[in-house]
C-alpha cells in the first residue's frame, strides 16, 4: 500500500524544535535508574579479582579457602568459562575476536595487564566478597612486560601472544611478534605525488591512550533460574549486543537470555562490549541467586577500554598555489593486550576531508601490556586526523595561505572520490569551512601569548538494523517502542520524528526502550546511528501506523483506502468524497478502533543504509602562560553539518561534549604506567578530565546540508566533534608560541619545555 | 560486628537507620534507604555525583561515614522538588538540555542549589569554580552553566 502522507505547506512542526525530553523529570529528580540502581531479592554482591602484574603466567588458582568462607556462594576463574575459538567479526565500530573478548573478560593462562580479571566471587555482602578475593590464591610467574608501542615492535620485545603472527605483510612472518596486523588505504603513487610538490612537511606525532571516562562505572545485575533462564540488567550501548556476547562467551542459547537496558550513564563507545555481564551470569548460575557486579572507578581505568595511543609519521606535499598533491601516513596503534585497535578507521579517516590524487595511509596494530582498547567516539579518527590537520596547518603557514582558504581549496565535496574509496554524496564540509570563515570569532583580534587554531574533522556515521513499533492507545496517545538505549537524548529526537510523521502533539508520544524480548533486534548505539537509523525506523513505523489509520477511516466511511489521505494527524476523504465525510482525527479513529479491526499499530524492522558522512570545522583561541606552560582555552567555536538537527539543543550538546573530550585529549589526559607496568593514575584526581572551570562556553553553529537518504535529512552528529579539537588546540598553541607540539597531551611541562627550547 | 543506630533527618523527614562503621553515607542512602538518586562515580571525592548537603554544607557523600550524620540534617536530590513543583534549577536543566546521560545531574543540581543558596547572583566564573568538583563527561558544561545562571536569574526576579 502506498502511503499518502502530506505535510501542510512542507513546514515542520516538531522537528527542529527544542522540547523537554520525555525522560527529563526522572533524570532531574533522581528517579531514573542506571546500572547500579537495580536490585533483586536475595541478591549477592559480585567482585572481580584482578592481576597486579602487567604480564604473568598463571600457574595455579586455588579457590578453596575463598569458597570455604561463610557467606561466599560462588567462586569462578578462567577454567570455569568455555574455551572460545578465534572468530573475527566486525561489529559496531571495530573488529571483534570472540576468543580475545573471552580472554579479556577473564584471563586464562596468562594475565596480560595490570587489572586483568583472573577470578570472581559472589557473596552475601560487599565485605565478605572483598575478603574472599583476598583468599583466592593465585600463583603467578611474572614475565617481562612492554607498555610502549615502539618498544613492543622491537625484535627483542617480550611477546604477549606466542601464536600471533603479523597479518597483512609479505613475506608471511615465521616468528610470533606483537605486531598483529598491517592495513593500507589509498590510491595513486605517493612518491610520484611528492615529486610534484613544491612544499612538503613531514613529522612524527604521538597521542596517548585516553579513557572514555563515562561517569557511570560498568554495572550489571544477572539472574539465572533453576531452568537456566537468564535475565540481565545492564548499562550498555546495546542490550542486544549484551545478549549476543553473553550467549557467545558462555556457550548459552540466545533464546534463554533476556537483557533489560538500564539508563546508561555515558558510554562514548566504551560500553559497546561486555566485561562483567557474563561473569555475573556465570556466578548466578552457580548459586541460583541474582548477582550484581558494579565496577569501582579504579577497575574502570585499569581494566576497561581506552582509545588507543599512537605513534605516527605523516607527510603531506602541496604545490605553491595551494593544491595538496600527495599524502602519506604511517600510524602505529596501541591495541592493548589483544589485537584489534581501530587501524581500519584510522587509515580511512586520516586524509578523508581532502581530495588527494596520490595518497597512502598505513595502520599497524600492536599489542602491549595494557587494557584492551575499545571504541571511543569516532574510533581511530582523532589520532589519525590530528597529525594530518596539524600538517595542513604547517603547510598553509609555509605557503603563506589562510588555513581555511587552504582547506577550501582541497576540500572534498559532492562527487569527489574519497581517499578511502567511495564517492561522496551530498556533504557539507565546505559549508562548515565557510561558516568558520564568516564567523565573528574568526575575525577578532588576539592579545599577547594568545593564538588561534583551526582544524576540521570527518566521520563516516553508520546506519544498521533497527526495529520500531508504534502502538496507538485508545485515547489517541501513542507509545513508540525502540531497541536503542537512550544515551544522550534520543528518546526526544525519536519522539519528535514520530510526532511529526503522525501529525500529532509531541507530548502524545511516549517513547519506550524495549528489552530484548519486547522489541525486535536493534544494533547497538554507536557510529552516531540512532537518530538516523532508529529515527528512520520510528518514521517508517509511524507511516505504517498511518496506513492502518487510513484503512480504519476507509472502513468507517465505506470507501476505498486510496481515497483517504493523512494530513497533520487527520484522515481526510479525498476528491469526490471530500464533502461526504467529516475528517477524522487520530484520536477519533483510536476511540473507534474496536469497530474497525482492533488496536491500531505500526511496525517496522529495517537495515538503514545511506548514513550521511559528517564534517566539522572548529576554531579555538588559547592563551599560553609563558611561566608555567599552562594552556587556557579562551574561546571555542565548533561548526558542524548535522544534515538536519531534529532537536537542536541535543545536537549542540553532542558537539559541546565532543569538544570538551577532545580538549581533554589534547591538553591533560594520559595514563601513567610505572616501571612495574602498573597504572599509577587510575582515578579522576590524577587522570584529569576537563572540569567546569577549565573550559569556556563552547559556541556551536549547526550547518544543515540534508542527507538525501533520510526523510528529514538527518546525519549522525555524535562523533565528528571529538575529531578536530586535538589539532585545533595544537594549531592555536603554535600560533601563540611559534612551537609545534606533536606529542599529546600538551600538558604544562611539555609546553614549557617547548617554549624554553 | 554490631551496627550503629543513627537518627537523622533526610529532606525534612526524620529517619533512623542501622549501619556498619565502614559504610559511607552514600552506601547508607543507596543500599539501606533505597535512595538511589545520589550516584557513585568514583567513591573518592573526585566526581561529585554523590553530592548531598549535611547541615547545609555541600559534601561528597562517598567521603562521609554513615555514623557521622547522627543528629544531622541531610538534603538529597530526592528532596529538591517541592511536591509537584520542580525546583527552578530542575526546570532550567530540562529547558536548556543541560543533561545528556543524566548520571551527573543529581550531583550538579544539589551542588548548584547549594551555590545559589549562598550566592543568588553568581558570575559565570563563580558558577564554573563552584561546580568544578562535579564531573560531567557528556555536556562540556556549557548548558549546565547556562541553566544555573538562568535559574539564578529567575529565582532573583521571583523573590
Ligand atoms: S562518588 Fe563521591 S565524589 Fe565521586
Ligand atoms: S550528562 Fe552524562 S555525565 Fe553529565
Amino acid at each position: 500500500m502506498d502511503t499518502k502522507v502530506k505535510q501542510s505547506q512542507g513546514k515542520l512542526k516538531w522537528v527542529g524544535t527544542r522540547q523537554v525530553r520525555p525522560d527529563g523529570v526522572d533524570k532531574v529528580t533522581g528517579r531514573a535508574r542506571f546500572g547500579a540502581d537495580y536490585s533483586l531479592p536475595g541478591m549477592l554482591v559480585g567482585k572481580v579479582l584482578r592481576s597486579p602484574h602487567a604480564h604473568a603466567r598463571i600457574i595455579s588458582i586455588d579457590k578453596s579457602k575463598a569458597e570455604a568462607l561463610d557467606g561466599v556462594k560462588a567462586v569462578v576463574s578462567g577454567e570455569d568459562f568455555p574455551d572460545i575459538a578465534k572468530e573475527e567479526a566486525f561489529i559496531g565500530e571495530g573488529p571483534i575476536n570472540f576468543r580475545y573478548m573471552a580472554h579479556n573478560m577473564m584471563a586464562r593462562d596468562k594475565a596480560l595487564y595490570d587489572g586483568h580479571a583472573v577470578a570472581a566471587v559472589a557473596a552475601t555482602s560487599e565485605e565478605i566478597a572483598q575478603k574472599a578475593l583476598a583468599l583466592i590464591d593465585v600463583q603467578y610467574e611474572v614475565l617481562p612486560h612492554v607498555i610502549d608501542v615502539r618498544d613492543a615492535m622491537k625484535p627483542d620485545a617480550p611477546i604477549l601472544h606466542d601464536d600471533l603472527f603479523t597479518e597483512g605483510v609479505t613475506p608471511e612472518p615465521t616468528r610470533a611478534s606483537n605486531i598483529a596486523k598491517q592495513v593500507e588505504f589509498g590510491r595513486g603513487d605517493p612518491d610520484a605525488g611528492f615529486a610534484k610538490a613544491d612544499v612538503i612537511v613531514e613529522r612524527d606525532y604521538s597521542t596517548q591512550p585516553v579513557h572514555q571516562a563515562y561517569i557511570e562505572p560498568h554495572a550489571t545485575l544477572a539472574s539465572v533460574d533453576e531452568e537456566g533462564k537468564c535475565q540481565v540488567w545492564a548499562s550498555s550501548q546495546g542490550h542486544f549486543m549484551v545478549r549476543a556476547y553473553c550467549a557467545k562467551l558462555l556457550g548459552l542459547d540466545l533464546a534463554n537470555i533476556k537483557v533489560t537496558p538500564t539508563e546508561i550513564g555515558g558510554g562514548f563507545g566504551g560500553k559497546t562490549l561486555v566485561y562483567i555481564e557474563p561473569v555475573a551470569l556465570l556466578l548466578s548460575r552457580r548459586c541460583s541467586r541474582p548477582v550484581k557486579i558494579v565496577m569501582d572507578r579504579e577497575e574502570v581505568f585499569r581494566s576497561t577500554g581506552p582509545a588507543p595511543g599512537s605513534h605516527s609519521t605523516v607527510k603531506i606535499g602541496a604545490t605553491k598555489d595551494g593544491k595538496i598533491v600527495a599524502g602519506y601516513a604511517e600510524m602505529r596503534l596501541q591495541a592493548g593486550a589483544y589485537p584489534g585497535s581501530q587501524i581500519g578507521p584510522a587509515g580511512m579517516t586520516a586524509f578523508a576531508p581532502y581530495e588527494i590524487e596520490d595518497v597512502k595511509a598505513v595502520g599497524i596494530d600492536v599489542v602491549v601490556n595494557r587494557p584492551k582498547v575499545a571504541a571511543y567516539r569516532a574510533p581511530g579518527a582523532p589520532l589519525a586526523e590530528f597529525p594530518v590537520e596539524s600538517a595542513i596547518d604547517e603547510l598553509a603557514d609555509k605557503l603563506g595561505m589562510d588555513p581555511i582558504e587552504f582547506r577550501l581549496k582541497n576540500a572534498v565535496k559532492e562527487g569527489t572520490q574519497s581517499c578511502y574509496g567511495p564517492v561522496f554524496q551530498k556533504i557539507g564540509f565546505i559549508e562548515t569551512l565557510e561558516a568558520v570563515k564568516n564567523h565573528d570569532h574568526y575575525q577578532t583580534k588576539l592579545g599577547p601569548n594568545q593564538g588561534r587554531g583551526v582544524a576540521s574533522g570527518f566521520w563516516f556515521n553508520i546506519g544498521g538494523e533497527s526495529t520500531a513499533t508504534v502502538n496507538v492507545n485508545e485515547d489517541g496517545s501513542v507509545v513508540l517502542i525502540v531497541g536503542s538505549p537512550d544515551i544522550g537524548g534520543s528518546r526526544a529526537s525519536l519522539a519528535l520524528m514520530c510526532a511529526e510523521t503522525l501529525g500529532i502533539d509531541y507530548k502524545q508520544v511516549r517513547p519506550l526502550i524495549g528489552d530484548t524480548d519486547a522489541i525486535g533486534y536493534t544494533f547497538l548505539t554507536g557510529g552516531s546511528r540512532v537518530t538516523f537509523a532508529t529515527g528512520l525506523a520510528a518514521i517508517e513505523a509511524a507511516k505504517n501506523c498511518i496506513d492502518d489509520l487510513r484503512k480504519r477511516a476507509a472502513i468507517l466511511w465505506d470507501i476505498d483506502v486510496s481515497n483517504v489521505e493523512w494530513r497533520d494527524g487527520v484522515a481526510h476523504p479525498v476528491d469526490a468524497y471530500s464533502d461526504e465525510h467529516e475528517p477524522m482525527t487520530l484520536k477519533q479513529l483510536a476511540a473507534q478502533s474496536a469497530k474497525t479491526g482492533g488496536p491500531i499499530t505500526g511496525h517496522i524492522a529495517l537495515n538503514a543504509e545511506g548514513a550521511g558522512p559528517g564534517f566539522g570545522s572548529h576554531v579555538c583561541d588559547v592563551e599560553v602562560d609563558p611561566e608555567t606552560g599552562r594552556v587556557e582555552i579562551l574561546r571555542y567555536t565548533a561548526v558542524q553539518d548535522a544534515g538536519r538537527a531534529i532537536h537542536p539543543s541535543y545536537v549542540e550538546g553532542q558537539i559541546q561534549g565532543g569538544v570538551a573530550q577532545g580538549i581533554g585529549w589534547a591538553l591533560n589526559e594520559e595514563y601513567i604506567y610505572n616501571a612495574e607496568g602498573r597504572l599509577d593514575n587510575p582515578g579522576f584526581l590524577d587522570y584529569r578530565v576537563p572540569v567546569c572551570s577549565d573550559l569556556p562556553m563552547i559556541d556551536t553553529v549547526i550547518v544543515e546540508v540534508e542527507n538525501p537518504n533520510h526523510p528529514y535529512g538527518v546525519r549522525g552528529v555524535g562523533e565528528v566533534p571529538i575529531v578536530p579539537p586535538l589539532a585545533a588546540v595544537a594549531n592555536a598553541i603554535e600560533a601563540a608560541t611559534g612551537k609545534r607540539l606533536a606529542d599529546l597531551p600538551m600538558s604544562p611541562p611539555k609546553v614549557l619545555a617547548a617554549i624554553d627550547e | 560486628m554490631s551496627k550503629h543506630h543513627i537518627s537523622t533527618s533526610i529532606n525534612g523527614e526524620s529517619r533512623e537507620f542501622l549501619c556498619e562503621t565502614r559504610q559511607t553515607l552514600l552506601d547508607v542512602l543507596r543500599d539501606e534507604l533505597g535512595m538511589i538518586g545520589s550516584k557513585e562515580g568514583c567513591s573518592s571525592g573526585d566526581c561529585g555525583a554523590c553530592s548531598v548537603e549535611v547541615d547545609g554544607r555541600l559534601v561528597c557523600s562517598c567521603l562521609v561515614l554513615g555514623v557521622e550524620v547522627d543528629g544531622k540534617e541531610i538534603s538529597t536530590i530526592e528532596g529538591m522538588a517541592d511536591g509537584e513543583n520542580l525546583h527552578p534549577l530542575q526546570t532550567k536543566f530540562l529547558e536548556h538540555a543541560a543533561l545528556q546521560c543524566g548520571v551527573c545531574t543529581p550531583g550538579f543540581l544539589v551542588a548548584a542549589k547549594s551555590l545559589l543558596d549562598r550566592n543568588p547572583n553568581p558570575t559565570e566564573t563563580e558558577v564554573r569554580y563552584w561546580l568544578a568538583g562535579n564531573l560531567c563527561r557528556c555536556t562540556g558544561y556549557d548548558k549546565i552553566v547556562r541553566a544555573v545562571m538562568d535559574a539564578a536569574d529567575e529565582m532573583r526576579s521571583a523573590s
